[in-house]
């Protein structure tokens, strides 16, 4: 009989307070697993793990695969990937997720690379087809276009996804899952890259992430200093200002202003976009936006058709006009 | 120290060539470019060889015209380049593009202490090809790296990742991607770059019978992942829609949607 199908989730825990990535894939592999009656497992690699592996299977792993030792207590891609290639020799996953953390980012590849696979890079949608393939869904061509990607022969299916592109369900700590552990299958004391120092990035601001409010802006937006007018316009109204790319390449706004794939992911109240297109990297980071205003002078930018409200006008000029208006207004 | 630099040509997306001072696209430049974290890479390459010495190797796989990019890189500072161009690597993914990318490291420079490359291209933004990259030629590495500095035998590497601040000491050979936030990039001027090089610059193309590869290894037919459908994303919701003068058009928006701005805000909008 064909064993039974297994979807791995890799377990990025190092952040695990403020990056959920791995708990969103693990409830999305669960509604794949349906598709193709697949077992949903994690893989946690490290060193004192007991809690992580209690979070995923309280998230929706059934099974977790365990490599636990004090020389794994730091983070390292090549250890790690090798240690997850093993265990995906032995075990066969059909499918493997990786969050696209700093992290993710360079050990997925090497993963697929040791297993001889595809990877898809930076997914903003995965789903089942009819050949029980994994369609892996990716910008493409500069962000105009999507793409369905697939590894039609080799396994795993191997893709990595974006923080906050899926949703993680809620923890039931009644749940119950297998731990299988494998011990080191060498020694891995001495290391050709080696970590002298690790120390927590100075506190940055989550204003962007957390606000109500945010006023994006895009290269519509036509100059400096009219960039600088929503600055005007985000005091009055309590926002926070992101902007897209070419604004950022620009110099107008700081990297940390950046909103979309390679920046921030924001989940306002009201969004205001001024002068944006809506190319796929930026729109991924404001799907959840509760209530979208865009100004464009192209009505049909795909941004204004996202838009709850969709201003076709100069942005400049609704931007003055705006804050006008709210000045008499606001009590 | 000898290093090699991968580059990639990337086409000049929308976004890169505007003016910011104008507002303006900068229509007159040419249709390729080095891609920006490629152009990082070799920077901290050059300033390796200024303190330290050695050779740098330009590599870049693509189309002919991707030979730009090489004579670039050496009327920076590059001592040769080599193109590996061949139209049966067509449609190579990053899985073929480092082993594509490793055997002419190993063929055409085995004695190399550092590989560096862009730490991801802007028109795929992948990341994958520096890491596989060290996986076939079985190298240390390490990924977005922002400051490197040799000492004794070894690179002391900082980068940001996740949140953390991490300082690395990597034994060579190894190899780094190198990330777009510390090593700015010299200005070359395009005009300057044909004369760097009247006649004979050093460069050599590297088609994949040099490389001894077989057509099965390399190109579409090789690579694991598969393109099925490419198609526009549309996102359509039944929305307002307000034209007209600006005035006018606020005025509506702050009477029907107020309500809502000003809850948001945690203030009142008058009606
Ligand atoms: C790998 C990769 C990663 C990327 N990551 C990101 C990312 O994280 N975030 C991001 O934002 N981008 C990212 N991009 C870039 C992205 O593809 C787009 O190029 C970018 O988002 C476009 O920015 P924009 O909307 O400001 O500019 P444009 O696409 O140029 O759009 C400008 C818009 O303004 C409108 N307009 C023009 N004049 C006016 C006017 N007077 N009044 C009103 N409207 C006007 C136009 O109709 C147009 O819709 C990435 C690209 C790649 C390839």
């Amino acid at each position: 009989m064909k064993q039974k199908l297994e979807i791995w989730v890799f377990g990025d825990y190092r952040n695990y307070f403020q990056n959920r990535v791995t708990l969103q894939l693990i409830g999305k592999a669960v509604e794949l697993a349906k598709e193709i009656k697949a077992t949903v497992c994690a893989v946690v690699i490290g060193h004192e793990l007991d809690e992580w592996i209690g979070e995923y299977i309280a998230h929706g792993a059934r099974r977790v695969y365990v490599v636990e030792d004090p020389v794994l207590k730091e983070y390292d891609a090549a250890t790690y990937a090798f240690l997850t290639a093993r265990l995906a020799e032995v075990h066969k996953p059909d499918i493997l997720l990786v969050g696209a953390t700093s992290f993710g980012r360079e050990f997925a590849p090497r993963v697929a690379k040791r297993l001889k696979t595809g990877l898809t890079a930076d997914c903003v949608g995965l789903a089942i087809d009819q050949d029980s393939l994994l369609v892996q869904t990716a910008p493409s061509f500069g962000g105009n276009l999507l793409a369905d990607i697939v590894t039609p022969k080799q396994r795993p299916q191997m893709a990595t996804v974006r923080p906050g592109i899926f949703r993680e369900i809620p923890h039931n700590y009644e749940a119950k899952g297998k731990i299988i552990r494998m011990p080191l299958p060498i020694d891995l004391s001495s290391r050709r890259l080696r970590l002298r120092k690790s120390e927590r990035q100075p506190h940055q601001s989550k204003k962007l992430e957390d606000a109500a409010i945010v006023i994006c802006s895009g290269r519509g937006i036509g100059s400096r200093k009219k960039f600088n007018n929503l600055y005007e316009l985000a005091g009055l109204t309590d926002a926070e200002v992101g902007a897209t790319r070419p604004l950022v390449y620009a110099g107008w706004a700081g990297h940390d202003s950046l909103v979309g794939q390679a920046g921030k992911i924001i989940r306002p109240k009201i969004l205001f976009s001024f002068g944006v297109s809506g190319a796929i990297q930026h729109t991924a980071a404001v799907n959840d936006a509760e209530f979208i205003i865009a100004v464009n002078k192209n009505p049909k930018a795909t941004m204004m058709k996202m838009a709850d409200v969709a201003i076709v006008a100069d942005a400049g000029q609704v931007c003055s006009a705006l804050i006008r208006e709210l000045k008499k207004r606001i009590r | 120290m000898e290093m090699v630099v991968c580059i990639k040509q990337v086409p000049m997306v929308s976004e890169l060539p505007w003016d910011p001072a104008t507002g303006t696209l900068k229509r007159d430049l040419a249709e390729g470019m080095m891609n920006p974290a490629c152009r990082h890479a070799l920077e901290a390459a050059l300033q390796l060889k200024a303190r330290h010495g050695g050779r740098i190797t330009a590599l870049t796989m693509g189309p002919p015209m991707a030979e730009e990019v090489l004579r670039q890189a050496l009327a920076l500072g590059a001592d040769q380049g080599f193109l590996i161009s061949d139209p049966a690597m067509a449609g190579s993914d990053t899985f073929v593009t480092s082993f594509i990318l490793a055997t002419a490291v190993k063929k055409y420079c085995p004695n190399f202490d550092l590989v560096l490359c862009g730490c991801y291209t802007t028109d795929s933004e992948t990341a994958q090809v520096g890491p596989q990259l060290a996986e076939e030629l079985d190298l240390p590495a390490a990924a977005f790296v922002e400051e490197i500095a040799k000492k004794k035998n070894c690179l002391i590497v900082k980068r940001l990742s996740d949140g953390f601040i991490e300082t690395l000491e990597m034994d060579l050979p190894g190899l780094v991607t190198v990330s777009t936030r510390h090593y700015a990039p010299r200005y070359f001027s395009l005009a300057g770059i044909e004369d760097a090089f009247p006649d004979a610059a050093p460069i050599r193309t590297l088609s994949a019978v040099d490389l001894g590869l077989e057509r099965g290894s390399i190109g579409v037919q090789a690579s694991p992942t598969r393109i099925v459908n490419v198609y526009t994303s549309r996102t359509e919701k039944q929305n307002v829609i307000l034209r007209g003068a600006p005035k006018q058009i606020v005025e509506e928006l702050l009477d029907r949607f107020g309500d809502r701005i000003g809850g948001a805000m945690g203030k009142d909008i008058e009606k």
